[in-house]
């Protein structure tokens, strides 16, 4: 078995404007694949929008530059996460397939294994 | 070239994929397992020259190869791994192992090949590569671009199978025929970019229209039942019949209403019928069953003029409905020109001109400029000719639309 994060890139922008029925229905979402996938998820979480972000890089002379706003600008941005188990890739998108992502879409990365 | 030489050379274009596929069940590395089916293949050049050509060559190279693999992989406990095990399941293939035993993987390769986690450049390198037994440089020669470039577009999708874990399997039969649509994909990109290569001076290139028909002839003996692979398989029999007459002696191109229909391949055309008649009994039908079917209306036809333009027109417009693409659409403008008048085709044509994916397709100017020249209406027909010009990068089709524009 392998680990597989599934990132979650969406538009704020459509949270933003959601109906409390929108939002109902994304969180039912959450929790229909927190039931039906509890055997593989690992973790996760959802993260504040990127508003709340702050990005912190070394400045090449020993210190730090700290600055508002997230690493990259992007329409669609890391909304959250999961950490998944699968055998391999095909079972892992297939279990991608089913995290509800309305306003965007969802990157699967491989965990790297260190030996 | 000596008996053994050809021989070797033979089983490399026949039983490459093959001795391949069944090494990577070995190695789980697709790297180790090239270099080992490398090796069998150099081991025969130097053995069957003495010992005579075995019956079965494919079976004597998996032999040879898996037993490399064996060796290597004993002494590699010594090695440290860089890259994870391939993922393979424990099922054994649907087709019956071969005489010699071994199982034909060919399936599991190209679909690991033609993965839709992979790019579409990257799959069709692997597939040249892998199934084919194409160099890093024959494959970077194919497409145009240097040798390092393919070798580090190679490198990553090698990467990316391994390390996502991209599985060596053949995928369920739920999601086979997904699957089997993206192996299509890249076996027609193969062969079109053979058929009519976008750049350079050859019209066609002759190797990829090869290594495709061999793909696809491959395909529909692994998939015997699956009519879009024989409809793919149909199409490029059916296409790469007028290959004696596409381009003169002089190595001018010879357009489809002027070539010589009797020199047309008479068994590519009725085994590419037959296939075609087999692949449109399924419903709906597929779009490489009816593109097969246009080609098939060509192929009997006994002349241009005599050819059948509204039934072309009808299977175009059944093709535009399931395969909405503008390009199917240029296509189906240009058909309505020739059944029912350049003016008709034209104002089709000209319905498609805002379409963004056409916006560089040097075909659409081509066809206007046809149009348009049929009509008497010359200084808007030279325009559009340099149009085109200016859209190509095919020798060939330069010079012919140099001179089509020259001769108004």
């Amino acid at each position: 078995m392998s680990q597989y994060l599934i990132l979650i890139y969406e538009d704020e922008a459509g949270y933003a404007g959601a109906s409390p029925e929108v939002w109902n229905e994304v969180m039912a979402g959450h929790n229909a694949f927190g039931e039906n996938c509890a055997k593989v998820i690992q973790g996760g979480n959802a993260l504040q929008p990127t508003s709340t972000a702050t990005t912190v890089r070394p400045d090449g002379a020993g210190g730090f530059t700290v600055t508002d706003g997230p690493f990259v600008e992007t329409k669609e941005a890391l909304g959250g996460y999961y950490l998944i188990e699968a055998a391999d890739l095909d079972e892992a998108i297939a279990i991608a397939k089913q995290v509800p992502a309305t306003f965007g879409g969802l990157e699967v990365r491989p965990i790297m294994v260190l030996t | 070239m000596s008996e053994a030489t050809s021989a070797v050379a033979e089983a490399h274009r026949s039983e490459w994929a093959f001795v391949l596929a069944a090494t990577v069940r070995v190695t789980r590395d697709l790297d180790v397992a090239e270099e080992c089916v490398q090796d069998a293949y150099a081991q025969a050049l130097s053995t069957w020259g003495r010992t005579g050509v075995p019956a079965k060559p494919g079976a004597w190279l998996t032999t040879v190869a898996r037993r490399r693999a064996l060796d290597l992989m004993r002494r590699e406990v010594r090695f440290r791994r860089t890259l994870p095990l391939l993922v393979e399941d424990d099922v054994e293939p649907p087709m019956e192992p071969d005489s010699a035993g071994f199982p034909d993987d060919r399936l599991r390769l190209i679909c690991t090949c033609c993965h839709p986690a992979l790019a579409r450049d990257a799959q069709v390198a692997l597939t040249l590569r892998l199934l084919c037994g194409l160099s890093t440089a024959e494959v970077a020669r194919a497409f145009l671009v240097s040798e390092p470039t393919m070798a580090a577009r190679i490198t990553r999708a090698k990467k990316k199978i391994a390390a996502a874990r991209i599985p060596y399997r053949v995928p369920s039969p739920d999601e086979l025929p997904e699957r089997i649509d993206a192996v299509l994909d890249v076996v027609h990109l193969v062969f079109t970019t053979g058929h009519t290569a976008p750049a350079g001076g050859d019209l066609v290139r002759r190797d990829l229209v090869e290594r495709a028909r061999d793909l696809a002839v491959m395909l529909h003996a692994l998939v015997p039942g699956n009519s879009d692979v024989a409809g793919l398989l149909a199409l490029i029999l059916l296409t790469d019949a007028r290959r004696a007459t596409r381009v003169g002696p002089d190595g001018r191109l010879i357009r489809l209403a002027d070539q010589d229909r009797a020199l047309w391949d008479p068994g590519a055309i009725s085994q590419g019928t037959e296939l075609v008649r087999a692949a449109l009994r399924s419903r709906p039908p597929g779009r490489y069953a009816l593109q097969a079917a246009i080609a098939a209306v060509h192929a009997e036809a006994p002349s241009w003029d005599a050819t059948d333009w509204a039934e072309i027109v009808a299977l175009y417009d059944v093709l535009v409905q399931i395969w909405p693409s503008p390009v199917v659409a240029l296509n189906r403008a240009a058909a309505v020109g020739f059944a029912k008048g350049p003016a008709a085709g034209l104002a089709e044509l000209d319905a498609l001109a805002g379409e963004p994916q056409l916006a560089g397709y040097g075909y659409l100017p081509a066809a206007r400029a046809e149009f348009l020249q049929q009509l008497g209406r010359r200084d808007e027909a030279r325009l559009a000719y340099q149009e085109a010009l200016l859209l190509t990068e095919n020798d060939v089709e330069r010079a012919f639309l140099a001179e089509r524009a020259d001769a108004l």
